[in-house]
């Protein structure tokens, strides 16, 4: 709809002050998290000494690693899981489809609380047949629950796009099913994958709350070490935390767009060629 | 390429980990603590006067965030889409980037900010006013919920009032509609899809928020979340009214988007967005 009419100042000086907004809580956290003293309010001097005193910690550096690994296991088994999902039920009857995307969709719809809790209850019924308690496994099994949804959501469309002729032409020459899966398939929905691995990766670091049921007291992340740091007052080694988690968000956002940039040139030229 | 047999596992995992656990829990709210079926559990929250003020309370905080939301939000939407091609894309980018940040540590920002000893209250004692008391209160959780999910509300907006069609606007200009005739007459009527999923994607993590309100809100604050949460696992252990006030909630939310999906047809396809 863009109308360049309607760019004026006091629309500027509007977006700019809701920006303020956003960001400047972050940067007082970024700001004294060089504070060399405990307080949040005076600034007694530039030191890093909430960065030593973070990286000194065994149980921040564990539930940093414990995060890392659940992130990357659940978002890689998601990726996998979901794409191969998407392709089986895409080809389902409407009848069919239309209730299991609707399953699929309740961890995304349903509040974050509910589907912790919902699993907490299951796991720790389980656990009582079985004899395990939560731990590691559970939080694993949980993000891989919410994360083949993701991956599905954003396969689908690309597998709308893709030209069915494409891969009955495979076939015809001679293409076992799986080669033109791996040749032709892959190859035209890989931006969807890729897309979907990346929300997956995001939703696995950034989570907490369902975490916080799954896991019980058998493995901690970092939102969990974070929120077990503080219940009532700030300690600055969160300050310290907020920076470099800001930082990695910061650079793995530019690193997207940038791609997402390239991407749109590329298409762009391709047009042109044609 | 009919291969349907391959989304057969995840059929399975699904019916494991995301039916069977909801089964669970409407279980466990018709089930009494020392077993057999029961609606004791409803009747627990209906006569315990504090959890009904929970409920009220949950309901009102986000209804006052969503309404915030909405009024900060829209203009903005409203801004960014008329704005350039390139600054759309560093304004938005600037308005996800805090979504990416961990909630936990955007509301401890606010710790910081609200303190009784804080940033604003010190900034407040140089202009000879206060120290107010700022956190610890319902306005404390109610800005909270604003700052965490304000961009839940913009982007929806944004991405329907960007895709409205300029001959629209246009062709009412020529038929004579003042600048605000078009806004209220085509541009705010075509939003609509937007706004609802915007309202939806905010009161619904709102109610259910946990951890902001404990926060943020003091010990007089609770919200449903933090009500769940004791139940499950905290203090008050009790998974069976725990279940029942979760399935309360899960059934009013279920209601409420409901009714806003019929409100504004094509509102879950922005709300995937």
């Amino acid at each position: 709809m863009r109308d360049s009419a309607k760019r004026s100042p006091a629309s500027r000086v509007y977006a700019a002050l809701v920006i303020l907004f956003l960001y400047a809580p972050i940067f007082i956290l970024i700001f004294f998290s060089f504070n060399s003293s405990k307080s949040n309010v005076v600034f007694s001097g530039f030191s890093l000494r909430w960065y030593r005193e973070l990286f000194g910690s065994r149980s921040v550096l564990r539930s940093l690693y414990t995060t890392l690994e659940v992130s990357v296991i659940s978002a890689a088994v998601a990726t996998v899981v979901g794409t191969i999902s998407a392709v089986g039920l895409f080809n389902m009857r409407r009848r069919v489809r239309t209730p299991l995307m609707f399953v699929n969709n309740i961890p995304l719809i349903n509040a974050d609380i509910i589907t912790g809790a919902a699993m907490c209850l299951l796991f720790v019924s389980l656990g009582s047949v079985l004899k395990f308690q939560r731990g590691f496994g559970t939080l694993l099994i949980a993000h891989i629950t919410f994360n083949v949804p993701y991956v599905i959501l954003s396969v689908t469309p690309k597998l709308r796009q893709l030209d069915e002729n494409l891969v009955d032409a495979a076939l015809d020459l001679g293409c076992t099913w799986l080669r033109a899966f791996r040749k032709v398939i892959i190859p035209e929905i890989m931006p969807g994958i890729i897309n979907g691995a990346m929300i997956a990766f995001t939703m696995s670091i950034d989570d907490f709350v369902i975490s916080y049921f799954a896991a019980g007291s058998g493995a901690q992340t970092l939102s969990m070490t974070i929120y077990s740091m503080a219940k009532r007052s700030v300690p600055p080694t969160i300050n310290a935390i907020s920076t470099l988690l800001f930082g990695a968000v910061l650079l793995l956002l530019v690193v997207i767009n940038v791609r997402e940039f390239r991407q749109g040139e590329r298409e762009k030229k391709l047009k042109k060629s044609k | 390429m009919r291969r349907r047999y391959l989304a057969y596992p995840y059929v399975l995992w699904m019916a494991a980990f995301v039916v069977a656990p909801i089964a669970i829990v409407v279980v466990y709210a018709f089930t009494a603590k020392g077993g057999g079926a029961t609606f004791g559990n409803f009747a627990e929250i209906v006569r315990s006067a504090p959890m009904l003020r929970t409920f009220a309370r949950s309901f009102w905080l986000s209804l006052l965030a969503t309404v915030v939301c909405l009024l900060i939000g829209y203009p903005m939407a409203y801004v960014l889409a008329n704005e350039r091609r390139g600054a759309q894309r560093v304004l938005l980018m600037l308005i996800m980037l805090p979504m990416w940040m961990n909630f936990l540590l955007r509301t401890y920002a606010w710790i910081t900010i609200l303190e009784k000893n804080g940033l604003l209250n010190r900034l407040l004692g140089l202009l000879g006013v206060g120290p107010l008391q700022m956190i610890n209160t319902q306005g404390a959780v109610v800005l909270g919920m604003v700052y965490n999910f304000l961009p839940f509300m913009i982007l929806p907006i944004y991405s329907v009032i960007v895709k409205i069609d300029r001959s629209l606007l246009e062709a009412a200009e020529d038929l004579g509609a003042s600048p605000l005739a078009v806004f209220r007459r085509v541009i705010f009527p075509l939003s609509l899809p937007g706004v609802v999923s915007g309202i939806t994607m905010v009161f619904v993590p709102g109610v259910s928020t946990f951890a902001i309100s404990k926060l943020l809100g003091g010990s007089n604050s609770g919200m449903l979340g933090d009500l769940i949460e004791m139940q499950f696992q905290g203090t008050s252990y009790n998974p069976y009214l725990g279940s029942a006030v979760a399935l309360v909630m899960m059934v009013i939310v279920m209601v409420f988007m409901y009714f806003m999906n019929r409100v504004g047809d094509g509102g879950q396809e922005a709300m995937i967005l």
